[in-house]
C-alpha cells in the first residue's frame, strides 16, 4: 500500500525528469532560499542538494519557530515551568532547546510537570481535567501552527476555562523575507515558500514583495518532486528575468488559502513587533493575544522576574538563518557545537539548519 | 517548521462544541480538529498539523499535474528542449 | 449478643497492590500463591527458596541484565512482562548463547491495579514458555504510590554459549552483508502511540518477540556469522553505527530495502519520526558473510518472526566508522544516531 498523496512525490522517475529538466534549464548560477526548516530536512535527508546542477545552490531560510524564537522566551518558559503547581505542556520540539542554563527536560528532573502535548488541544484538555492546576502551553510557530494554537485559546475562553494560558512565541513569514531581501549582504534571488505556511495564507501577501523586490516566490511542497517542482519553477522565473508568485504546491495551497482559520486567528491574535533569535527585532513579525484574551497570556500571569539570556558568544545561528553563511562553514560547527552540546537553536531542533547539516552532511568529503 | 501530512478522513464527530474526525494516515489512526475544514466529508483526504485538518486536498489539481508529468516524461519533451508549460505559463 | 472483641483482621483480598504485599508477610504469601505461581510456577521456583540451585551443561555461559520501565505497561502486542522475557532472552541469543533460566525483579507500586499484574505475570509466561526459558527465581517490592511508574520489572538471564560460534561487533569484514530480521520500528511506535494523552488510535503492534529459535536455526546452518544485535532503543540507526565503530568500517545501507509496516510508516510520517531510530523488540541484525547471506536469509524467512526479514545493505572499506544511507534518488546522506529520546514533532 502506498501513502496517497505523499508516495507519488517520492518517485525517482519523475524526479530525475525535474532534475534535468532543471539542469537544462539553468544556464546561470541561481542561489534560491527555502523559507521552511521542513523543506531543509526533506533537502537533507534527500540529498537533494548533491543532485541538483552546481549552477543551483539553495540556501537555507529562518522558518523553524524553535530557531527563532528568543532565548529570552525559552529562559521564562523554563521559568514559569518551575512553578510548583503548573502544568507546562509543549510541542515535543521545544523540550529539548536549551535556554541559558538548562531546558525543560531539566526543568522535568527537578521536579517540574513538563508535558508533552501533540496539539494545542490536549493542552486544553489537561486543563478540564485538572482544574486545579495551572495550565501553560508554550504557543510557538509560524501561521501553520498559529490557527490551532488560536482555537485553543478561543475554546478556553468559551469555555470558561480560567485555569488555561498560553506563553506566545508565534512569528509570520513576510516580515522575514523582506529583511533577507533588504539587507546589505542578501545572495537570495528566489524563494521556495514554505507551503503549509501557504496553505493558511494563499500568497496575496507575497505578492508584493515579490513585486517590490523582483524576485520569484513560488509556494512549494515538501516532498522531493514537490520541491524539485519548485526549483524548476523559481529556476524557469529566473532565467526569463520575471518576478512574481507562482503556486507549485496546487493540491494543497490556493491564492486566498484558508479563510476560516485565518479569521479565528486573527480573531485570537493581533500583529506585533517580534525580536527573532540571532536575527533581531523585526517590525510586525509576531502574533501575540489581542487584548481580550490578554487574560490567557502566561506571561502577565506568571510573574517570574527579570529574565536575563546569555547567548554563546560562538554561536552564528543569525547569520545561518538569514542565508549568509552555511552551516558547516561556522567554526564552532561539530566542535564545541554538536546536537549533544547546541550552542543554538539550529543545533538542537530538527529541522534546524545545522541540525540537518550535523545529521546527514556533517563529513562530505566521505560521501 | 510545518509538518503537516497527508491523511483520509474517516468519520466526524463533535467534542466540546468542536467539529473533530478520525484522520487515516496509511493505517495509523489520529484525531483531528475539523473547524478549519468545515465543508469536509468523510472519504476525502485532508492535511494534518499539530492536531488541525489544515486544507482538503485538491484531488483534482493533484491529478492534473501528475498527468502532466507523466505526459512529458512519456513524450520525452525534456529531451527536445522544449518549454515546460507550467514554468512557461507566467 | 454482643460480637467478642478482636482486632480487626488485614484484608487479604485487594483490588490494589498495597504496601503489605511487599512486606512478606501474609499478603505477600498471598500475591505469591494467587498470581505469581499459577503463571511461573516450574520445579525451581515452586521450592520457594531463596536461590535457584542450577546444573548448567558445560562450557562457557553467557549472563546478562536488564530493566524494564516501560510505560504504558500494557500495549498492544505485548505487556512489560513479555517485554522483559524476550528482552532478557533475545539479549543472551544474539550473542551465541541458548538462554536457559531467568529471574524476574519486580518492583509495583501501591495502588498497581492486581488485575493488571495477573496479566503481565502470564504474559511473562506465555513469553517464557515459547522461549522454551525457565524463570526460577523472583523478587516483589512495593514502593509508596509516586515512587515508580506502576511496575518496573528487572530480568536477569543465563545461558550456554555455543562453541563453534564467535559473535562480536569487532568482527564486521568488508563485504559482509547486513540483514534486518523484519520491519523496523514496531515497538517504538506502539509504544509512542499508545502514550495516554496523545491524539492516537493507531493500534500498532509491538514486534516484542523472543528470537532464540530462529538464531538457533541460523547458526546451525551458518555458525560463521559475524555479528548479531537485536535494535532496541535506538534502534536500527544506533545498531549500524555501534557495529560500524566498533569494527572501523562503514555501512552502507539502501533506502529503498529497508521494510517498514504501512502503519508504522504512517505513523513515522505524522510524528515526525525516523522508523531507522524507533526501537524494535523481536528484530536482529545479522552480519553475514556474503556468500552465505542468502542462505541465512532463507532461514529467517521460514521464521514468523522472520519473514520479513531482509538483505539491507553492505560493509565497506569507506568511510569507516560511519553509516551511509543510498537514498531512492541516487544520492546519500548519513545515517546518525539518534540525538536522545524520540520525540514526536510538529516542525
Amino acid at each position: 500500500m502506498g501513502m496517497k498523496h505523499l508516495d507519488e512525490y517520492r518517485d525517482p522517475e519523475l524526479a530525475r525528469f525535474l532534475l534535468e529538466e532543471i539542469a537544462r534549464k539553468a544556464t546561470r548560477p541561481w542561489t534560491i532560499m527555502e523559507i521552511c526548516g521542513g523543506q531543509t530536512h526533506s533537502i537533507m535527508r534527500n540529498g537533494i542538494d548533491q543532485l541538483l546542477p552546481d549552477t543551483v545552490e539553495l540556501v537555507h531560510g529562518p522558518g523553524c519557530p524553535v530557531c527563532v524564537t528568543p532565548l529570552e522566551t525559552i529562559d521564562r518558559a523554563l521559568a514559569i515551568a518551575s512553578i510548583p503547581g503548573v502544568i507546562f505542556t509543549s510541542f515535543g520540539d521545544m523540550l529539548r532547546v536549551p535556554g541559558s542554563r538548562d531546558d525543560l527536560f531539566t526543568v522535568r528532573s527537578r521536579g517540574g510537570d513538563v508535558r508533552m502535548v501533540y496539539s494545542p488541544l490536549e493542552a486544553l484538555q489537561l486543563a478540564r481535567l485538572h482544574p486545579e492546576r495551572e495550565v501553560v502551553f508554550f504557543a510557538v510557530g509560524f501561521e501553520t501552527t498559529a490557527p490551532a494554537n488560536a482555537m485553543a485559546v478561543r475554546q478556553a475562553a468559551r469555555e470558561g476555562i480560567a485555569n488555561f494560558s498560553v506563553l506566545c512565541s508565534q512569528v509570520m513569514v513576510p516580515p522575514a523575507m523582506r529583511a533577507i531581501l533588504s539587507s546589505p549582504d542578501n545572495r537570495v534571488q528566489g524563494f521556495l515558500a514554505a507551503g503549509h505556511v501557504c496553505a493558511i495564507m494563499g500568497w496575496e501577501e507575497y505578492e508584493p514583495v515579490a513585486e517590490a523586490f523582483g524576485v520569484p516566490i513560488v509556494p512549494a511542497g515538501f516532498e522531493p518532486v514537490d520541491l524539485l517542482d519548485g526549483i524548476l519553477k523559481v529556476v524557469g522565473m529566473l532565467e526569463k528575468g520575471c518576478s512574481g508568485v507562482l503556486n507549485a504546491y496546487g493540491r494543497v495551497v490556493s491564492r486566498e488559502g484558508n479563510r476560516e482559520a485565518r479569521k479565528v486567528m486573527h480573531s485570537v491574535f493581533g500583529v506585533a513587533d517580534r525580536p527573532w533569535r540571532g536575527i533581531g527585532l523585526m517590525p510586525a513579525s509576531g502574533l501575540v493575544l489581542r487584548r481580550e484574551y490578554a487574560r490567557f497570556d502566561a506571561e502577565r500571569r506568571f510573574d517570574v522576574g527579570h529574565i536575563a539570556p546569555r547567548e554563546s558568544p560562538l554561536c552564528r545561528s543569525g547569520e545561518v538563518l538569514q542565508g549568509h553563511l552555511k552551516p558547516d562553514a561556522c567554526p564552532a560547527f561539530g566542535k564545541e557545537c554538536t546536537p549533544q552540546t547546541p550552542l543554538g537553536a539550529t543545533m538542537v531542533s530538527s529541522e534546524g539548519a545545522c541540525a540537518a547539516y550535523y545529521r546527514y552532511h556533517r563529513n562530505p568529503d566521505s560521501l | 517548521m510545518c509538518l503537516a501530512i497527508p491523511g483520509k478522513l474517516l468519520d466526524i464527530t463533535e467534542e466540546n462544541g468542536l467539529k473533530m474526525g478520525t484522520v487515516d494516515v496509511n493505517g495509523s489512526k489520529t484525531r483531528a480538529c475539523l473547524e478549519y475544514v468545515p465543508d469536509i466529508v468523510p472519504g476525502q483526504y485532508t492535511i494534518v498539523h499539530a492536531g488541525f485538518a489544515l486544507k482538503i486536498i485538491d484531488e483534482e489539481e493533484a491529478a492534473e499535474s501528475l498527468k502532466l508529468w507523466q505526459e512529458l516524461i512519456g513524450s520525452g519533451a525534456f529531451e527536445t528542449g522544449d518549454e515546460l508549460p507550467s514554468t512557461d505559463d507566467l | 449478643m454482643t460480637e467478642p472483641f478482636a482486632c480487626p483482621l488485614p484484608l487479604l483480598r485487594h483490588e490494589t497492590i498495597q504496601m503489605a504485599h511487599g512486606a512478606g508477610g501474609r499478603l505477600s504469601q498471598e500475591l505469591t500463591r494467587q498470581v505469581f505461581m499459577p503463571h511461573l510456577g516450574n520445579a525451581f521456583l515452586d521450592l520457594l527458596d531463596d536461590q535457584a540451585k542450577l546444573t548448567l551443561p558445560s562450557g562457557r555461559a553467557a549472563f546478562t541484565t536488564d530493566t524494564y520501565v516501560v510505560s504504558p505497561c500494557l500495549f498492544p502486542g505485548g505487556t512489560i512482562g513479555s517485554l522483559a522475557v524476550n528482552g532478557t532472552v533475545n539479549d543472551l541469543a544474539v550473542g551465541g548463547a541458548r538462554p536457559l533460566y531467568l529471574s524476574a525483579g519486580f518492583v509495583l507500586e501501591e495502588g498497581f491495579p492486581i488485575a493488571d499484574l495477573d496479566r503481565i505475570v502470564g504474559s511473562m509466561a506465555e513469553a517464557a514458555g515459547k522461549a522454551g526459558v525457565l524463570i526460577v527465581t523472583g523478587d516483589t517490592k512495593v514502593v509508596q504510590k509516586g515512587f515508580c511508574d506502576g511496575i518496573f520489572i528487572n530480568t536477569s538471564g543465563i545461558g550456554v554459549l555455543r562453541q563453534e560460534v564467535e559473535l562480536s561487533c569487532r568482527n564486521l569484514q568488508p563485504g559482509d552483508r547486513i540483514l534486518l530480521s523484519g520491519t523496523a520500528g514496531d515497538h517504538g511506535m506502539s509504544i509512542m502511540t499508545a502514550r495516554e494523552g496523545l491524539s492516537f488510535q493507531s493500534g500498532i503492534s509491538s514486534d516484542c518477540a523472543p528470537l532464540n529459535h530462529m538464531i538457533e536455526a541460523m547458526l546451525d546452518a551458518v555458525p560463521g556469522i559475524h555479528a548479531m544485535r537485536d535494535p532496541t532503543r535506538g534502534g536500527v540507526a544506533a545498531v549500524l553505527n555501534e557495529l560500524a565503530a566498533s569494527s572501523s568500517v562503514g555501512i552502507d545501507i539502501e533506502e529503498r530495502s529497508i521494510p517498514v509496516r504501512d502503519e508504522v510508516r504512517g505513523a513515522c510520517e505524522l510524528l515526525g519520526i525516523d522508523p531507522l531510530h524507533a526501537a524494535n523488540e523481536g528484530k536482529l541484525i545479522a552480519v553475514v558473510p556474503d556468500e552465505a547471506a542468502r542462505e541465512v536469509l532463507g532461514i529467517m524467512h521460514a521464521f514468523e518472526e522472520g519473514r520479513d526479514a531482509a538483505i539491507i545493505g553492505t560493509v565497506s572499506v569507506d568511510h569507516p566508522g560511519m553509516v551511509v544511507m543510498h537514498t531512492v534518488f541516487g544520492s546519500r546522506r548519513i545515517v546518525d544516531l539518534p540525538a536522545g529520546e524520540q520525540l514526536p514533532r510538529i516542525c
